[in-house]
C-alpha cells in the first residue's frame, strides 16, 4: 500500500490552531491560487507557504513519497501543454520571442516558458498547503470544525466517518485481494484487458458486499445511541477559537482580498512582464 | 415489583416473511436481573432482542400482536429515542459499533447526539472508561486496540447514558477464550455497581456461565422453550434436544452415567458439589479407550526457522518451526493478533518471510508465485462473503479452473464431482443468495476444493456459527479429510473446535512457537494456556476433582467417546 | 422525485467515500497509452445507483478530493467537481433502476442506467472539466479537450462494464427466488 498523508500529533502554534481556522484558509488560499495568474501574487504566496511549511515542522519522511508523486504528475502536465499548445504564452501575453527552434510548430518561446513558470509555482502554491492541512489537522476536530463553519453535522460526520473506515477498508480489500489471488484470479499480470476487468470485478464484488452490510450495521449501531435526534449535536472533540485563530482568519481574509485586487487591478488574471 | 422487561402474549411477523418470528412470547425479567438468552441460530433470540432495543419495529418493520412494556411504557410511545436512554446495547460486530475516531469519542457518541456540554462529557467519559478499564486508550484509534478492548469501549459507549438495561448481543463471538473470559467478568461488576439489569444474548454457553446468571431462557422456533435456574437447566435435556453445547465436564457427568441434580449446583465446575458423582466418572475413566494415534505419513508442509517482520526491529513471527504430514487436522492457535494470520500469509506467499523457508512436499516454495502456490494450497477465509463473487453456485465454484484456461468439460466435470462431495449438487443452479451461511461456508470451500489442493487452510471456519452449524461445518471437513486424504489446517482461537477436531495444536503467543502437542495436553497446561489467551478446559478440572492422575489422558478419552457416539448417531440417522 | 437523507444515507456516504479512496490506487491499464481505468467511478456509479443522488453526489466530491490529497498531495479541484456530477445525475434516476428490489436484471434498467451514465460523462468531461480548467489553470483548449476525451471514454468504458455487473449482481442477490427447486 502506498504511503498516505495523514496527522501526526505535534506541538507547534499551526497544531493548535482550530481546525475550522485551517479549513478556512485551506480553501480561501485553494481559491485565491487557482484564479490569479499574477505571477508576483503567486510568488509571495509560494514563499509563504513555504514558510508555513518549515513552521509546522513536517518531516520530509512524512510527505516525501507523495511529493515525488506529484512531481512526476507536474513534469507529464507541464510537458502536455508544450506537446498541445506550443503558442499558449503567445496567446495569453501577446508577444511571440523565440528562444530557438525544435522542429515544426514547436519554437521554445519565452512567453510560453514564463506561462509555464507560472503554472508550476501555482502548483507549488498548493502543495504545501494541502500537506500542511493534512498533517496538522486532528481528523477527530475536523467534523466538529465543519459543522461550526455551518455546514449540516450529517456533512461532517460522514467526513468522520469516512476517516475512521478507511484503514479498516483498505485491510479487507487486500485480504479480499489476496484470497482472490490465491484462486487464480490476478488484477495485474498478463490478462488481456476484458480479462482484467472481469478480475476486478471478481475482487471489488465482495467488497462491495461487505461495505454493504458495514452500512447496515454502522447504521444501526448510530440509530441506537442517539444519532440524529436533534437538529444540533456537541463535539468531543471541538476546539474554541483563540486569539490566534482569529488574527489567523483575519490575515486569510485580507490576504484573499488584497491578492485578487492586485491580480485584477488591470483587469487581467496574468501579470505580462513582455508589454 | 414491576418487571423492566415484559412481553405478554407477544407475537412478531417481519413484513417480507410469512411465518411470524416470535410467537406468544410471555417474559418478565425484573430490574437488577442477570438473564441469558440462548437458542440456535433462526430460533428468533436475536429478533427478541431487537425487540427490546427498538430496531424492531422501528428499522425492521413488521406486524405485532400482544404488549411488550419495557420499564413500564410502550415503546412505541418512546421510540427509538427514547429507548437508547433506557436500553443500551452491545453489538457482536465491535468494528461496526465503533464509529469514533478515537476512544474517548466513541464513548462520548451518545452524549453529543444529547447536545451535552463538553466539559460535562470530560467528566462523564472519564467515569465510564474507568469502570471499564480503558483510561490509559483514550485517544486510541480502533486500529490500534484489540478485540476486548474495543468491546469495552461498546460498553462504555452505551453506559455513559445511565442506561437500566444493558443488551450483549453474542458478546463472546469475536473474542479468544481468556478474553471473553474478562468481558463477563467485566460485564458483572457493571451490574454490582450500578445494579443495571443485564440480558445477554449467546451460544455459548460454557462461557457466558462463568459468572453466576440468574435466569436462562432458552428460545427455539420462535417459542420460549423453558424459562429456569441455570441449575435446573443443566440437569435436563433441553439444551441437547435445541442443539445447545452443555459445559463440557456436565456432559461428561453424564456419559459417566451420572444423573445430575440441581442441588449439586452444577453452574460452575469449580463450585460444584462432584462428590455424588466421581466414583461413577473414575469409572468411565477406565473403561473407556483413547483413540488410536493415526499411522505416520509423509510430511506435507514443513516450516523452517521462519521470521518475519513488516517493519525492521520489530518481529511479528520469530524462529518457527513445524512439520506438518499428510492428511493430518491441524489447529494454530493463539490470541487475536499473536501473528496466526501472518503465518497463514507467508505459507502462501502473500509476504515474504524475512528469514526461514517453507517446505512443500520438501520442496522450498520461494519461487512459487501466489497463484502456483494457490494450486497446492487452498485458501479459505473466515467469511464465505469475503470470498464468493459470482451470483451462480456453479460459476462460483469453477471461477478458480476458469481461470486457469481449464477445458469447459474438465470444467463441468470437477465442478459436479466437488458439488457432489460438498454436498451442494442439487442446488447447482441456484443462486449463491438463495443458500444458508452455513451453504455459502461449503460453496467457498468447494471453490478450493475444485483446484484439488494438498492442504487447505482455513481461516476461523466455526466463527459466529452456533453448534448445530459448527458441527456440521466439521464433520463435512472431518468426511472430507479422511476420505481424500487432504491435509486440513485450521487458524482458530475455538478451544472445542480444536480439542475436538484437531489432531495437534500449534500454538502461537507474541511471534513465538510455545507449543506443539496434542490439543488436550494444552488445553490441560496452564502455562501455555494464559500464554496463548486460551483458557484450561472445565473436563481438566473434572478430572482432578474426581482425583484421576493423568487429565490430559482423560480429555483424550472424553473426545474418543463423543467421536465415536457422533458416528454411531450418523450411521443410525444415514 | 423525493430523496430521503437519513442515517442510512449518512453512513452510505462515509463508507462509499472510504470505499473510492482506498481503491483510488487501483487503476486498470488500456490498450490506449496512458489512460487508465478507475474502478472507483464504478464503485461511485454502483452507490449512486443504490442509494441516490445525495450519496452519489457527494461521494463523487468528497471521495475524489480525499483521495487525491492523501494520495497525491494536491487537490485538482476541476476535476473533483465533474466527479460529483457523475454520481449526483447518475443517482437522480436511482428508483427507476430498482437495484436493491431486484430490478437492474431487467434489459430497461441497464439500458437506462447506461444512457444516463453516458449523457452525463459527456458533460462532466467534454464540458464542465475544461471550463473549469480554463477557469483556474488557463491551460490549452486542445489539451483539455483531449484529456477530457481520453476520460470520458475511459469512465464510460469502466461504469459501462464494471458499474453494469457490479449493479446487476447485487440486484440479482437481492432479488426473490422462489422458483428454485433441488435437482437430482
Amino acid at each position: 500500500m502506498a504511503k498516505i498523508l495523514s496527522y501526526e500529533e505535534k506541538d507547534t502554534w499551526i497544531h493548535r490552531l482550530s481546525g475550522v481556522t485551517k479549513l478556512i484558509f485551506f480553501l480561501l488560499w485553494c481559491l485565491t491560487s487557482m484564479l490569479t495568474y499574477d505571477t508576483r501574487v503567486l510568488v509571495v504566496m509560494l514563499i509563504f507557504s513555504l514558510v508555513v511549511f518549515k513552521i509546522s515542522k513536517t518531516r520530509w519522511s512524512q510527505v516525501g513519497a507523495v511529493f515525488k508523486l506529484v512531481m512526476v504528475f507536474l513534469a507529464f502536465n507541464v510537458f502536455a501543454i508544450y506537446l498541445f499548445s506550443p503558442d499558449q504564452g503567445t496567446a495569453i501575453y501577446g508577444t511571440r520571442t523565440v528562444l530557438f527552434h525544435i522542429a515544426g510548430r514547436y519554437d521554445v518561446t519565452l512567453e510560453q516558458l514564463f506561462y509555464e513558470l507560472n503554472v508550476v509555482i501555482k502548483y507549488f502554491t498548493i502543495i504545501p498547503a494541502v500537506f500542511m492541512f493534512l498533517v496538522t489537522t486532528n481528523p477527530s476536530e475536523f467534523a466538529a470544525s465543519m459543522n461550526k463553519v455551518g455546514i449540516s453535522y450529517n456533512v461532517g460526520y460522514a467526513i468522520s466517518i469516512a476517516l475512521r473506515y478507511i484503514p479498516d477498508v483498505q485491510s479487507e480489500f487486500t485480504k479480499i485481494k489476496h484470497a482472490q489471488e490465491a484462486r487464480g484470479i490476478e488484477m495485474s499480470g498478463k490478462a488481456s484487458f476484458i480479462n482484467r476487468i472481469k478480475n476486478t470485478a471478481a475482487i471489488i464484488f465482495p467488497l462491495i458486499f461487505s461495505s454493504m452490510d458495514r452500512i447496515d450495521v454502522v447504521s444501526n449501531a448510530m440509530e441506537l445511541r442517539g444519532y440524529g435526534k436533534h437538529k444540533k449535536r456537541t463535539w468531543y472533540m471541538e476546539k474554541k477559537l483563540l486569539r490566534n485563530d482569529y488574527l489567523t482568519i483575519g490575515f486569510t481574509m485580507l490576504f484573499t482580498a488584497a491578492a485578487l485586487l492586485i491580480t485584477f487591478a488591470d483587469g487581467s488574471r496574468f501579470y505580462n512582464p513582455f508589454v | 415489583m414491576e418487571p423492566i422487561i415484559e412481553f405478554k402474549d407477544f407475537s412478531f411477523k417481519y413484513r417480507a416473511q410469512k411465518e411470524p418470528t416470535l410467537r406468544n412470547i410471555n417474559l418478565s425479567i425484573m430490574s437488577g436481573e442477570k438473564v441469558l438468552i440462548v437458542g440456535p441460530s433462526g430460533s428468533g433470540k436475536s429478533t427478541l432482542a431487537h425487540c427490546i432495543n427498538g430496531l424492531v419495529p422501528f428499522s425492521w418493520s413488521g406486524e405485532i400482536t400482544g404488549s411488550l412494556r419495557i420499564a413500564g411504557k410502550n415503546p412505541a410511545d418512546l421510540g427509538l429515542f427514547g429507548l437508547s436512554k433506557i436500553v443500551g446495547t452491545v453489538l457482536q460486530d465491535t468494528d461496526g459499533q465503533f464509529i469514533g475516531l478515537t476512544v474517548a469519542e466513541d464513548i462520548a457518541f451518545a452524549l453529543e447526539n444529547d447536545m451535552t456540554p463538553q466539559e460535562e462529557m470530560f467528566r462523564k467519559v472519564n467515569e465510564v472508561a474507568e469502570m471499564v478499564d480503558v483510561k490509559g486508550l483514550l485517544d486510541h484509534a480502533p486500529r490500534e486496540l484489540s478485540g476486548g478492548q474495543k468491546q469495552r469501549v461498546s460498553m462504555a459507549g452505551v453506559m455513559v447514558d445511565d442506561v437500566k438495561i444493558l443488551l450483549f448481543d453474542e458478546p463472546l463471538a469475536n473474542l479468544d477464550p481468556a478474553t471473553g473470559k474478562r468481558a463477563i467478568a467485566m460485564i458483572d461488576q457493571i451490574r454490582e455497581k450500578r445494579n443495571t439489569t443485564i440480558v445477554i444474548i449467546e451460544h455459548r454457553l460454557e462461557d457466558a456461565l462463568y459468572r453466576d446468571v440468574d435466569r436462562i431462557i432458552v428460545v427455539g422456533d420462535g417459542r420460549i422453550v423453558t424459562d429456569t435456574t441455570p441449575d435446573e437447566l443443566l440437569c435436563g435435556d433441553i439444551l441437547n434436544r435445541q442443539g445447545i453445547r452443555e459445559p463440557l465436564y456436565v456432559t461428561a457427568i453424564k456419559h459417566a452415567g451420572g444423573k445430575i441434580s440441581p442441588k449439586d449446583k452444577p453452574q460452575h465446575i469449580e463450585s460444584m458439589h462432584l462428590e455424588p458423582y466421581a466414583q461413577k466418572v473414575r469409572e468411565w475413566f477406565d473403561r473407556t479407550e483413547a483413540k488410536k494415534p493415526k499411522a505416520d505419513t509423509p510430511s506435507v508442509l514443513k516450516v523452517e526457522d521462519l521470521y518475519f517482520s513488516y517493519v525492521e526491529g520489530r518481529p511479528i513471527l520469530q524462529h518457527i518451526h513445524f512439520d506438518i504430514h499428510k492428511g493430518e487436522m491441524v489447529s494454530i492457535v493463539g490470541k487475536n493478533g499473536a501473528g496466526k494470520s501472518t503465518l497463514s500469509n507467508l505459507i502462501c506467499g502473500f509476504y515474504e518471510p524475512t528469514r526461514g523457508r517453507i517446505l512443500l512436499n520438501g520442496q522450498d516454495m520461494a519461487p512459487l508465485s501466489i497463484k502456483e502456490r494457490g494450486e497446492k494450497i487452498g485458501l479459505v477465509m473466515q467469511s464465505p462473503n469475503q470470498m464468493i463473487s459470482k451470483p451462480m453456485i456453479f460459476e462460483e465454484v469453477a471461477l478458480g479452473l476458469q481461470v486457469r484456461g481449464v477445458s469447459q468439460e474438465e470444467i463441468g466435470e470437477r465442478v459436479n464431482e466437488t458439488l457432489k462431495i460438498c454436498g451442494l449438487y442439487p442446488f447447482r443452479n441456484w443462486p449463491v443468495s438463495a443458500l444458508s451461511f452455513g451453504q455459502k461456508k461449503r460453496v467457498s470451500i468447494a471453490s478450493i476444493l475444485v483446484m484439488k489442493p494438498e492442504v487447505l487452510i482455513l481461516d476461523e471456519p466455526t466463527a459466529g456459527q452456533d453448534y448445530r452449524h459448527y458441527t456440521e461445518i466439521m464433520e463435512f471437513l472431518k468426511e472430507i479429510n479422511e476420505n481424500s486424504g487432504i491435509t486440513i489446517i485450521m487458524i482458530t482461537h475455538d478451544m472445542h473446535l480444536m480439542l475436538e477436531y484437531t489432531d495437534r495444536a500449534i500454538v502461537i503467543a507474541d511471534g513465538h512457537l510455545i507449543a506443539d502437542d496434542t490439543p488436550a495436553k494444552v488445553l490441560t497446561n496452564e502455562t501455555i494456556a494464559d500464554k496463548a489467551y486460551l483458557k484450561k478446559t472445565s473436563l481438566y478440572d473434572l478430572a482432578l476433582d474426581c482425583q484421576i492422575e493423568d487429565p490430559s489422558e482423560f480429555v483424550e478419552r472424553f473426545i474418543a467417546y463423543e467421536r465415536e457416539k457422533r458416528g454411531k448417531e450418523d450411521q443410525g440417522n444415514g | 422525485m423525493k430523496f430521503k437523507f437519513g442515517i442510512k444515507e449518512v453512513v452510505a456516504i462515509g463508507i462509499g467515500t472510504a470505499l473510492f479512496v482506498a481503491l483510488t490506487e487501483i487503476q486498470i491499464p488500456t490498450p490506449i497509452p496512458n489512460t487508465y481505468l478507475q474502478p472507483r467511478m464504478a464503485v461511485m456509479a454502483f452507490l449512486a445507483a443504490v442509494f441516490g443522488p445525495v450519496v452519489g453526489g457527494v461521494v463523487g466530491i468528497l471521495g475524489h478530493a480525499l483521495g487525491d490529497a492523501m494520495f497525491y498531495g494536491s487537490v485538482w479541484w476541476s476535476w473533483v467537481f465533474p466527479d460529483g456530477l457523475v454520481g449526483l445525475v447518475i443517482g437522480l434516476f436511482a428508483a427507476k433502476y430498482a437495484v436493491k428490489e431486484g430490478g437492474f436484471t431487467s434489459t430497461k434498467a441497464i439500458v437506462l442506467f447506461n444512457v444516463v451514465q453516458v449523457a452525463v460523462n459527456a458533460a462532466a468531461w467534454m464540458l464542465l472539466a475544461p471550463a473549469l480548467d480554463i477557469l483556474i489553470y488557463a491551460e490549452p483548449m486542445e489539451k483539455l479537450l483531449s484529456q477530457g476525451a481520453a476520460a470520458f471514454l475511459g469512465n464510460i468504458l469502466i461504469i459501462g462494464i464494471l458499474g453494469t455487473l457490479l449493479c446487476a449482481g447485487y440486484s440479482k442477490i437481492g432479488a426473490k427466488s422462489s422458483s428454485l427447486t433441488k435437482e437430482d
